[in-house]
């Protein structure tokens, strides 16, 4: 047993070291933009440009938009599959699957190709990139809402609303939202998380966000991307962290994060 | 779940006989609540599908041809790009499984500090979902040219590993790259699966006389086959579908599927849009016939475990 501990902890410390060892240079790197000493110069620069702010803020919209029609798309479905139609669910079910399928290059390809050339041109909008988004979170997205209306009693819910006088869109938004508010959230921060942090979409539609400009002042500005390489990680670390204290004691929270 | 809610939603409706005409109908509306998810998926995930099968079969005048398909098989740059994404694909599957089951092994099952096994669980929450651009650069400041590590490497042995045709822009140096990411999700996806091991299966098999090896040969290993076979299945999907890592790590230097396809995106640098097409639903084709898998371990998984 005692042969069996020191393998444990053999491995859990070079898991470990993997883990923190390129965290750890990160820093030491983002501090050796003046010769010679440290310093936090590179985030000095990094949080002087105004080009930052701008790509930074434009992942915050995408962010934002991506979450809110998500929502919107993905709540009622979940819904409905649970009050009317549960035997629709393998099939919705299948297309919330579908980005493990058709990777992030693959889908932005189709998009062009098919939102480039009338009938139907896209392009020139963010709504293909905002979609692709959208596809991505998925997965996410469905899976919390899912566990969350497993969670309470909707056809209670629903029937009580429904002989109280209470139209569809105030069931959804007045009961079925709030009671599931906590296991949305799961999904919301890590589809947060996950637009904060992306590059394909962006950069082959051609839209500013943070990810795309990271890489744009790589080869301009040595030492300010590892600077800004550590926010990122902070932000999906906080996104995480938030997660996990939302799953205490929430039923179907934290599921997301687990989910991939 | 959804049986129990099914059988209950045919009681209700077979006790009220008002609602028996109009079941038909009813049924066509239930379905109309769904249009609005159905009309998205239309749009961005089938037609664009549909495009990409469509036109790998056409050529450039739009008639039909088989040229794209074959081209997959014979063009040098194609069945290159094919061959590298395969084998990063395998090795950071194959390496990431093996040292995340160690990794979920050691924090469930090795007898560490409970503390440790959930900072472990966050952390994986945290470097499954940390890709792409920073990930590149954050392991360019580990080793590569003036990475820390290198750094200290040439301080300590006074050699300069990359003087000495050593380089992490090549295929190796990706797959460790790649290894962030995977093996987290091997932890979180394995952790569960370990904690699903019943302690009577183990007290059996001793009561039967085996020992620590019976029991992971003939007990715990054949349970937890079918977990980590999907799961390495997931980590190769995983790595074969990532762009943005590649892209960032190594300009164009590593030949990847989908970095061809982002420049063919860009300019048509194959010089025949079709192949395009062809690359992208060759991928389609690898990455479905992986899920199949992956769901197919995942009944078998569900037959001991939860």
């Amino acid at each position: 047993m005692k042969r069996v501990n020191i393998f444990a902890w053999f491995i859990f410390i070079i898991g470990v070291i993997y883990f923190f060892l390129p965290l750890f240079s990160t820093f030491e790197f983002s501090l050796r933009m003046k010769k010679g000493v440290y310093s936090f110069e590179a985030y000095r620069v990094a949080f002087q440009d105004p080009k930052f702010y701008y790509n930074f803020g434009s992942s915050i919209l995408w962010a934002s938009l991506t979450i809110v029609f998500s929502l919107l798309l993905v709540v009622p479905t979940a819904y409905w599959v649970h009050w009317r139609l549960p035997k629709a669910r393998p099939i919705v079910e299948f297309f919330t699957l579908m980005p493990f399928v058709t990777p992030a290059v693959v889908l932005t390809f189709g998009l062009i190709r098919l939102y480039g050339k009338p009938p139907l041109v896209l392009t020139p909008t963010p709504i293909p990139m905002i979609a692709g988004y959208i596809v991505l979170s998925l997965p996410y997205m469905f899976r919390s809402v899912d566990a969350g209306l497993r969670a309470i009693d909707i056809r209670t819910l629903t029937e009580a609303a429904l002989s109280l006088g209470a139209g569809w869109g105030t069931i959804i938004t007045q009961v079925i939202f709030p009671n599931i508010r906590v296991a949305i959230l799961s999904g919301v921060f890590l589809t947060f998380a996950i637009v904060m942090g992306e590059f394909v979409f962006a950069s082959l539609l051609g839209w500013p966000a943070f990810a795309t400009y990271l890489e744009e002042i790589e080869s301009m500005r040595p030492y300010t991307p590892q600077a800004l390489t550590l926010v990122s990680f902070g932000i999906t670390w906080i996104m995480m962290i938030l997660i996990q204290w939302l799953g205490r004691g929430a039923p179907g929270a934290g599921e997301a994060a687990v989910g991939h | 779940m959804g049986v129990v809610a099914e059988s209950s939603t045919r009681h209700t409706d077979g006790g009220a006989p008002q609602a028996r005409p109009r079941n038909s109908l009813s049924e066509w509306t239930a379905w109309l609540g769904l249009l609005p998810f159905f009309v998205f998926a239309l749009m961005f995930l089938i037609l664009p599908s549909i495009s990409i099968f469509y036109n790998s079969f056409m050529d450039r005048s739009g008639n039909f041809t088989f040229a794209n398909i074959i081209a997959l098989f014979t063009v040098r740059d194609i069945v290159n790009a094919y061959r590298t994404s395969l084998t990063i694909s395998l090795i950071t599957a194959v390496g990431g499984g093996i040292f995340g089951f160690l990794l979920a092994y050691s924090v469930i099952m090795g007898g560490l500090p409970r503390q440790l096994r959930s900072f472990l669980l966050t952390f994986s929450g945290v470097a499954s979902n940390f890709a792409g651009v920073p990930l590149a650069f954050a392991f360019i400041a580990t080793i590569g040219n003036a990475g820390l590590v290198t750094r200290l490497i040439e301080d300590v042995l006074n050699t300069d590993i990359h003087a000495s045709g050593f380089t992490i822009y090549n295929i190796y140096g990706l797959s460790i790259v790649y290894m962030y990411f995977q093996f987290p999700l091997m932890v979180l996806i394995m952790a569960p699966a370990l904690d699903g091991l019943r302690r009577e299966w183990r007290e059996a098999c001793e009561n039967l006389g085996g020992t620590e090896w019976h029991y992971w040969r003939y007990v715990a290993l054949p349970i937890l086959m079918p977990t980590l076979l999907g799961t390495m299945i997931l980590l190769f999907g995983n790595a074969f579908g990532a762009y943005a890592t590649a892209y960032a790590f190594s300009g164009s230097f590593i030949n990847l599927v989908t970095i061809l396809i982002g420049a063919q995106i860009q300019g048509d640098v194959l010089y025949n849009p079709g192949l395009g097409n062809a690359l992208a639903l060759g991928m389609i084709v690898i990455m479905s016939l992986s899920m199949t898998g992956y769901i197919t371990l995942q009944r078998r998984a569900s037959r001991w475990l939860k």
